[in-house]
């Protein structure tokens, strides 16, 4: 039972060893288990150490092994994982740093959150304040490059209200080599500005000049090309109403001709009007071409001032397009017009030649000239005449008929035909109205923008003509304080050299009143000076009588100590120290050192240095036997051992005190030895100091000799210093003959 | 004097010692006479008794300078 007992508290206490020894698990597992009984435990256990002694060593050599470089290999790889397990590992583990820099590289650097830069700001706000001292900064610039042509430098100063920052800081960067901007003299900044002006005027004068010049010519050919088509439009209008009288067959057959005639130069001259009319409005639409081109360069050269100019010139132009067009169309019309009525007047001619073909196939004897009809033709003739005529009548009432019912089919499909027509017409109308009403919105909107832009310039004007007045205002403030300011300097500095010169003449006078001060006190001092020594001689001698005494007294108090026995103390100091209470009743001093012995010593009387010492052994002997016990171990037992270490221990009786005391110094044996050692050359004081510093039940059975020791020494020091303040007073007072 | 009294302690020691020794030795012989029919082990309780109390004593009386004393305060 006791084995069994023994093995299982043996694997509670060591799992480890389980790997070394497997017939013991087993037996363990089976004890458990409970089926087994202990003797086969016990030859178990005898036949396994006695046989595998060998391999069981190599068995946990290789399990200790393996299990160590599992341990080492799991933790690089969780630190290879995990950064914050490496620091960890670092700090706690010395030269693993070392390891896991060989096996893994450097450790990842710490993630720091980038700071936003706030460099971009910056070369926006030298922009920023560059913007203030524009006009003298363009202007110096200007003046260290070459200077431009004047169109440019008002094109130049017309784009500075709207630089790129690029510009800008190229500028900047010239500019560096003169960081401090100078102010500009007055005159050259207007000179300058006159000069841009100029530039600026001239610049418009001669835009102006052009936009009038081109639309002076382009007006003139315009109108000579409404005029043109106009001229046209007449002849046309001439010519078709030749044409229709033409047609119309009643006019008597003399006019007939000269109509014809007529009808003719209408036409050429219709032809040629027309002509006429195309080269002239080619001419005007090449013109108004130009006018635009030149509009849009005038546009481009952004003048403001001609602003205006440049919107009435538009204006122009769109109205002269517009009734070009207008003439264009009405031409065209007309022209429509025209055609239609040729159209019928041709259908018309060849109804006639076609019936007087008929006519001709008919009777071909008669001639054209058919008016003569009536007096040659004979009844047959007649007759076929009228036969044909009315065969003519027929066909013609037929076609009629036919006519009238395709009537309705024709008018629809011209209908159609005309819609269309209509349609297309009515788009292109469409669009060119559309196109003139675009062109009239965006006149109107320049319109509007010049006058808004003209209304924020004039306010312009007004606040910066404001500023100016407020910066004269500022300027003139500011040297009012000025002159306050050094005013008031001079006045101080005039004040402080009076004010030297007043001392001066002071103190010289002062020094005169001092030295002769001076002379009369020191012969005042001197008198004084003898009347004392002779006073302090009185005292001198009155002060050795008391010394004396007291010198006498201190000296009765020594002897007093040594009446001490061996065991027994000294006689109560008390007497003693009364006489010298009284001897030196004036002095302070001895008075205080005479109440500084302890009252034990007055009532009781101190132990001389010798009875301490023989008492000392005991007290070594005692405090070395009782040298272990303390607080915490004060039992019987602990008694003991603290004798049985006393009796063991060997030490030197005597030890020489180090000069300074180490911790390992204060133990009870060590410090006895050092007190013994300082007790035997005489040095209580020491030795007592070494007593004190015992703890225990060691200083509990000192603490009687130490209070004695303690007494003596207080009461010894105060009669020392007595006795030496009494021989110094008494060598004081004493007078070397 | 404070090195006296240790060893006025260890003479009181020694003789309670002493005292309850015998006294022990004594009831249990009584004892083993009387009752328990001249058994040696009573006399051997009595004395190991006695000596027990006397090594307690002896303990305690050493020991008197290290004790705490506490008193429970009472409520108010």
């Amino acid at each position: 039972m006791e084995g069994r007992d023994l093995a299982g508290e043996k694997f509670r206490k060591f799992p480890h060893t389980n790997a070394a020894n497997p017939c013991l698990l087993r037996c363990f597992y089976q004890c458990v288990c409970g089926k087994v009984k202990a003797h086969p435990l016990q030859l178990c256990r005898r036949y396994s150490t006695a046989g595998d002694s060998g391999s069981t060593a190599g068995k946990i050599v290789a399990a200790s092994l393996l299990t160590v470089g599992g341990g080492l290999g799991g933790t690089i790889l969780y630190a290879k994982w995990d950064p914050k397990f490496r620091a960890n590992v670092e700090k706690s583990v010395p030269y693993s740093d070392q390891l896991f820099e060989m096996a893994l590289g450097p450790p990842p650097p710490p993630l720091v959150t980038l700071q936003k830069k706030p460099g971009k700001i910056e070369p926006l706000q030298i922009s920023s304040l560059s913007e203030a001292s524009k006009e003298s900064k363009q202007p110096k610039a200007k003046a260290k490059k070459s200077d431009p042509a004047p169109v440019e430098a008002p094109a130049a100063v017309e784009e500075a209200p709207a630089p790129t920052p690029q510009t800008l800081k190229d500028e900047e960067c010239k500019d560096h080599h003169e960081p401090v901007l100078k102010e500009r003299p007055a005159e050259e900044v207007t000179a300058r500005l006159a000069q841009q002006d100029k530039a600026e005027q001239d610049a418009l004068a001669a835009l102006t000049a052009g936009l009038e010049e081109s639309l002076g010519s382009t007006a003139k050919t315009t109108l000579q090309a409404i005029g043109a088509q106009e001229a046209a439009l007449t002849a046309i209008a001439a010519h078709t109403n030749k044409l229709k009288e033409a047609m119309d067959s009643q006019t008597p057959p003399d006019e007939k001709s000269s109509q014809w005639k007529a009808l003719n130069e209408a036409l050429s001259e219709r032809t040629r009007a027309m002509e006429e009319a195309e080269e002239a409005l080619l001419k005007a639409k090449g013109e108004l071409e130009n006018l635009s081109g030149v509009i849009n360069s005038s546009k481009q050269s952004k003048i403001n001032t001609a602003r205006p100019q440049i919107l009435a010139a538009e204006e122009n132009l769109h109205s002269m397009i517009v009734d070009l067009d207008k003439v264009v169309t009405k031409v065209q019309t007309a022209q429509t017009e025209a055609k239609i009525v040729s159209q019928y007047s041709e259908l018309v001619n060849e109804a006639k030649a076609q019936f007087q073909q008929e006519l001709a196939n008919i009777t071909p004897e008669i001639q054209a000239n058919w008016k003569r009809l009536s007096g040659k033709l004979s009844a047959d003739d007649l007759n076929s005449l009228i036969a044909h005529a009315h065969r003519r009548i027929d066909q013609l009432n037929r076609e009629l008929a036919e006519q009238r019912v395709r009537e309705q089919i024709h008018i629809e499909v011209a209908l159609e035909q005309q819609k269309l027509e209509d349609q297309k017409a009515l788009e292109r109308a469409v669009v060119s109205a559309l196109e003139h009403s675009r062109e009239d919105m965006r006149l109107e909107q320049e319109k509007k923008a010049q006058e808004v832009r003209e209304v924020m310039e004039a306010e312009m004007r007004t606040q910066l003509r404001r500023q100016a007045a407020a910066h004269t205002d500022h300027l003139r403030d500011v040297l009012k304080v000025q002159e306050q300011e050094l005013r008031e300097e001079a006045q101080e500095i005039l004040n402080s050299k009076m004010m030297e010169q007043e001392t001066h003449y002071r103190r010289l006078t002062q020094e005169q009143l001092d030295t002769f001060t001076l002379d009369m006190n020191a012969a005042y001092a001197r008198l004084k000076g003898i009347e004392e020594a002779i006073d302090s001689h009185v005292i001198a001698e009155e002060e050795a009588r008391k010394a004396h005494q007291l010198w006498l007294s201190v000296e009765a108090l020594n002897y007093t100590l040594k009446s001490a026995g061996a065991d027994f103390p000294t006689e109560p100091l008390e007497g003693a120290v009364g006489v010298i209470k009284e001897n030196c009743a004036g002095n302070e001093f001895a008075q205080a050192l005479a109440t500084a012995i302890p009252e034990e010593s007055l009532s009781r009387g101190i132990y001389s240095e010798a009875s301490l010492r023989a008492r000392f052994f005991d007290i070594r002997r005692l405090a070395r036997r009782v040298a272990l016990i303390d607080e915490t171990r004060n039992s019987l037992y602990q008694y003991f051992l603290s004798y049985l270490q006393s009796v063991l221990l060997f030490e030197r009786e005597q030890v020489a005190p180090p000069a300074k005391l180490a911790p390992e110094d204060l133990d009870t044996f060590k410090l006895l030895a050092y007190a013994n050692y300082s007790i035997e050359r005489g040095d209580l004081e020491l030795a007592a100091k070494f007593v004190n510093q015992l703890r225990g039940e060691s200083q509990r059975v000192a603490q009687d000799w130490l209070k004695e020791a303690r007494l003596t020494l207080e009461t010894k020091q105060v009669i020392s210093l007595l006795s030496a303040y009494a021989n110094a007073v008494g060598l004081g007072t004493t007078q070397a003959p | 004097m404070s090195e006296k009294e240790f060893g006025q302690k260890w003479d009181r020691c020694l003789a309670d010692c002493a005292v309850k020794f015998g006294t022990g030795l004594g009831l249990g012989i009584v004892f083993s006479v009387v009752f328990f029919k001249r058994r040696t082990w009573p006399i051997v309780f009595g004395t190991g008794l006695g000596l027990g109390m006397a090594y307690s004593n002896c303990q305690n009386d050493l020991r008197s300078r290290y004790v705490l004393h506490s008193k429970v305060a009472k409520e108010q």
